[in-house]
């Protein structure tokens, strides 16, 4: 194996450098207490929220994870993407209801006390937004351009259905409108299998409770479906029987086809997966091993496997997806490889349990056209050229 | 009845009613009932059928002035668009390769316009306007897309019965559609 390791010895010059000892061991350190909420080291404050600097107004806008940057999946709390259609309100809790009405028995109100009275559980879930990324051009030039609308984290709440059973659905139940207390006053309507099936009213991310900007102090989960029906600052579940035809459901959040018509209740993010690293906007600086990492994952479950190709889609090596592989959550995948110097073009593919693999861009264009923001799911290729630099390669 | 089905009628009921106890004692009494004063307060959803609209009435004439008050700074003032989304024009567009997606357009429904901007516009002053103006803007916009009248005033009744020209351009997900080879 090339490398350092086999390099004639050439002492690096520097006064924290060996042989000398670094200045950090020199003097004590902050004390205890100097930050009661820890924040990252002040080397690593160029990992942030990836939000343009070029958009027409910030109030209905959204903000990326910066994936490239980050290992695992997990996705720290402040770094979790956001998306909201009214700005971010500040909610006091002691001031928030919950109000279940419509097709119950008994039209109930819950104070968030109320909610985390109710026995509480924890998973772990994907989050996306269905426009993640457009299909037209221009492509972004990093993970996080293309697809940083997506963030995944524990989340603690209760389940939906048990907070249903205290109302008590009646006949002819088949869709709850779920509705925010921001000033969009956000409306989805969600069929009732769902949530009867894995929904949850979440109060709690990655431990601590939801922030602001991710719907506090209540927000829905609808594990796998895309990021909007997720409603943040949940105020009111109306159960209807038909749903409520909503501007975020009819006007935006449908698909145009090439014949002009739309579909509409798109709900599932169909198996997607990007390699994170080497991706767009890294170098790679030397020659010889490199691990090949990034994420996969699916609506309708777990990732099965995900492949990876080196010759522009003709062959597929199969990745090592790392432990846990969670339903509806991101799996991590890693591959090692040699890099010999000659430009290369690297992709991924995820395949889930249903069976289902990840479409090409022209796969997808060919079925959908270009009329479309949502759901492009496709297999994104990054471009290694001889001297490391990564981009997209179909930018 | 006969004997033998009465007695399969109680079985069932006791079964009822056992299963209606146990269901009781499911629950875990959290939470407290919803009054009607609360719920009306707080049932802002329209149906597509119009239900919920509440009274009132506004004319395409008051439309015009609310409009150029609290929409146009926005939307720009014939509702060509600006910071805000285009709301006028685009019929006939979209199986074109550059479709515009407007009110006039797009949207399937003109009880949704009504249930859009008393919920969330304007977007610095949301629930602000009155139901009146509300009716109004809708009619306004409605009117500049060729829609209603220019003299039209829209209530519950006659916003319901509106047929927004993309009414029917809507199909079911047919997901997965796309298949890697």
């Amino acid at each position: 194996m090339a490398g350092v390791a086999g390099s004639p010895a050439l002492a690096e010059q520097g006064n924290n450098l060996p042989p000398n000892v670094p200045e950090w061991m020199k003097a004590p350190g902050d004390p205890m207490g100097s930050q009661p909420y820890g924040t990252p080291s002040v080397h690593e404050k160029g990992v942030v929220k990836n939000i343009s600097k070029t958009l027409p107004q910030y109030i209905s806008a959204s903000g990326r994870t910066p994936l490239q940057e980050l290992d695992g999946i997990i996705t720290p709390n402040g770094l979790f993407y956001e998306r909201h259609h009214g700005g971010v309100p500040t909610i006091d809790p002691a001031e928030h209801r919950l109000m279940l009405h419509g097709m119950v028995d008994r039209p109930l109100v819950f104070t968030m006390e109320d909610i985390r009275r109710f026995p509480s559980q924890s998973r772990i879930h994907f989050l996306e937004c269905s426009g993640n990324p457009v299909y037209t051009k221009p492509y972004g030039k990093t993970a996080s351009d293309l697809v940083g609308l997506l963030s995944c984290a524990e989340w603690t709440g209760v389940p939906l259905k048990t907070v249903l059973d205290e109302a008590g659905l009646q006949p002819g139940a088949k869709w709850i409108v779920a509705e925010g207390a921001d000033a969009a006053a956000l409306t989805r309507s969600i069929p009732i299998e769902k949530c009867l099936d894995d929904a949850m009213l979440v109060y709690s991310q990655n431990g601590e409770r939801l922030r602001p900007q991710q719907g506090y102090p209540l927000r829905l989960l609808l594990p796998g479906f895309e990021g909007n029906m997720n409603v943040k600052w949940l105020r009111r579940l109306k159960v209807t029987a038909e749903p409520a035809y909503s501007r975020e459901e009819t006007s935006k959040y449908t698909d145009p086809m090439p014949d002009g018509t739309s579909r509409e209740f798109t709900f599932y993010m169909e198996a997607k997966s990007i390699i994170t690293r080497p991706s767009g906007g890294q170098k790679l600086t030397t020659h010889g091993f490199h691990e090949i990492t990034g994420i996969a994952w699916s609506g309708h479950g777990k990732i099965k496997s995900v492949e990876i190709s080196f010759d522009e889609g003709k062959s597929w090596q199969q990745a090592e997806l790392q432990e846990p592989v969670l339903t509806r959550a991101l799996t991590r995948f890693r591959l090692p490889w040699h890099w010999d110097g000659t430009p290369a073009v690297i992709q991924s593919r995820a395949i889930d349990e249903t069976g289902y693999t990840q479409p090409t861009l022209a796969e997808l264009v060919k079925v959908r056209g270009l009329n479309s923001f949502y759901h492009n799911n496709a297999i994104w290729p990054w471009r290694i050229d001889a001297n490391g630099e990564v981009t997209n390669a179909q930018a | 009845m006969p004997r033998r089905n009465l007695k399969a009628a109680f079985v069932v009921g006791a079964i009822a009613m056992l299963a209606a106890a146990a269901q009781a004692d499911d629950r875990y009494g959290i939470g407290r009932p919803a009054t009607p004063a609360e719920i009306a307060g707080w049932n802002i959803d329209i149906g597509r059928d119009g239900s919920n609209l509440p009274p009132g009435s506004g004319s395409v004439e008051r439309g015009r002035t609310v409009f150029a008050e609290q929409c146009a700074a926005c939307h720009g003032d014939n509702g060509q668009g600006g910071v805000g989304d285009r709301l006028v024009g685009g019929q006939g567009t979209l199986a074109s390769p550059k479709p515009i997606r407007t009110v006039g357009s797009y949207w399937p429904y003109a009880s949704t316009l009504f249930d859009y901007i008393r919920r969330a516009m304007p977007q610095n002053a949301p629930q602000s306007l009155s139901n009146e103006d509300v009716y109004a803007v809708s009619a306004y916009i409605l009117s500049l897309n060729g829609v209603v009248p220019a003299n039209a005033v829209l209530d519950a009744k006659s916003l319901a019965a509106v047929k927004m020209p993309n009414r029917e351009g809507f199909v079911s997900d047919p997901r997965p559609d796309v298949h890697n080879h």
